[in-house]
């Protein structure tokens, strides 16, 4: 039988941090399919008036969802698991070959004290996929380093017109609790 | 549903009328025929054309009508690139933009791989499907005056806005605009932005 062990810890505090570099960032549109590990992000997002939500049904959506801001001025971010990184790389061509900005930020699964065997195969090949469709790749395993790193990110994205994500370790995120 | 009406519109008369009226109006193109048909109605910097993408073109408008809420933004569109990205029924009436409208020009085939038919050939119903996804405003389009009539839906009425207008399968010249994405992209955000273009 498989056995689970729950990581404990408090609540983390980088969404918040993330929030407030995505405002810093001057990030107006924020659009997303869910993950566990983005709720508070996406909450707080959902809370805030002043950024446009759109709730996507696949993530390639939001690659294009990202070109259409752009074009209109606007800067967005796109937040997905790693599952949804392979959705998206046909679509990636779009933002190569007009040399725009995209600024992923991917929530892994299968990295990191992963239960799911389904989740292994695009979880380990997410930094892969995403460097062979010209992607610039940032991984973090470490809470502090989050917001710091997606600041980071977000500035060769938009000042450099460039596609870049930053994986959000699994580490970072904690052990998902089966037996709830 | 599977319709044997008979179909009479040309695609290229019909986008010529639609952006006759299109004023400052931003509009988006989707691969293939859409793109060639935005082309030869004539160039214009309003224009974005994606030659890639399959699927992109009625997110690539909701970002834009998101990011431009005092704009009309118009996107044309095949049936099969519409079909591709479908979910995108979904995304865009719960994102509920007033100010976009999705127009398919449905040949119900693949034009650019060998004129293969595409569902629509077998009933699919694009407008339904945006109707039952919740668009504000729905209509399929069969004749010159039907045409005629959808123009206020896809400039003036309040969006989420779907047409989906039934054209002929009957070659039509091959007319091709700029292809540089690089370029495009900056013609494009120079019109719209400004200076701010290049900040």
């Amino acid at each position: 039988m498989a056995t689970t062990r729950k990581k404990k810890t408090a609540a983390p505090t980088w969404p918040a941090e993330v929030f407030k570099t995505l405002k810093d960032a001057d990030i107006a549109q924020v659009s997303y399919v869910p993950d566990a590990g983005h709720t508070a992000l996406i909450n707080t997002c959902l809370a805030d008036n002043r950024i446009k939500t759109t709730r996507l049904t696949t993530e390639e959506e939001g690659v294009a969802l990202s070109l259409g801001a752009w074009l209109g001025g606007e800067r967005s971010a796109l937040l997905m698991q790693s599952s949804g990184v392979g959705n998206c790389i046909n679509m990636l061509s779009i933002i190569e070959e007009t040399r725009s900005p995209l600024l992923m930020l991917v929530t892994m699964r299968g990295e990191w004290g992963e239960f799911n065997p389904w989740q292994i195969p695009m979880g380990q090949g997410t930094r892969k996929s995403l460097e062979d469709a010209g992607v610039i790749v940032y991984h973090v395993d470490h809470a502090d380093d989050v917001a710091e790193t997606i600041y980071a990110a977000s500035q060769i994205a938009f000042n450099s017109y460039r596609a870049v994500a930053v994986l959000i370790g699994q580490r970072i995120i904690g052990f998902k609790d089966w037996r709830k | 549903m599977a319709s044997k009406r008979k179909i009479t519109l040309n695609r290229r008369d019909v986008v010529a009328r639609i952006v006759k009226d299109r004023g400052d109006t931003l509009v988006v193109t989707g691969l293939g025929s859409a793109t060639w048909d935005a082309a030869a109605a004539g160039d214009h910097p309003n224009n974005f054309y994606l030659w890639g993408g399959m699927g992109a073109a009625a997110v690539t408008g909701l970002g834009l009508a998101r990011a431009q809420p005092d704009r009309r933004v118009i996107v044309l569109t095949g049936d099969g690139e519409m079909l591709m990205g479908i979910g995108a029924l979904a995304a865009i009436a719960v994102a509920a933009p007033v100010n976009l409208a999705v127009c398919v020009i449905d040949n119900q085939h693949y034009g650019e791989t060998g004129m293969q038919e595409a569902h629509t050939s077998h009933g699919v119903d694009l407008a339904g499907m945006a109707a039952a996804a919740g668009f504000a405003n729905t209509a399929t389009v069969w004749t010159k005056k039907d045409v005629k009539g959808a123009l206020p839906l896809l400039y003036e009425t309040k969006g989420p806005v779907f047409v989906d207008i039934k054209v002929t399968t009957d070659p039509v010249p091959m007319i091709l605009p700029m292809r540089d994405g690089t370029a495009i992209r900056a013609r494009f955000r120079e019109s719209v932005l400004g200076d701010r273009a290049y900040d």
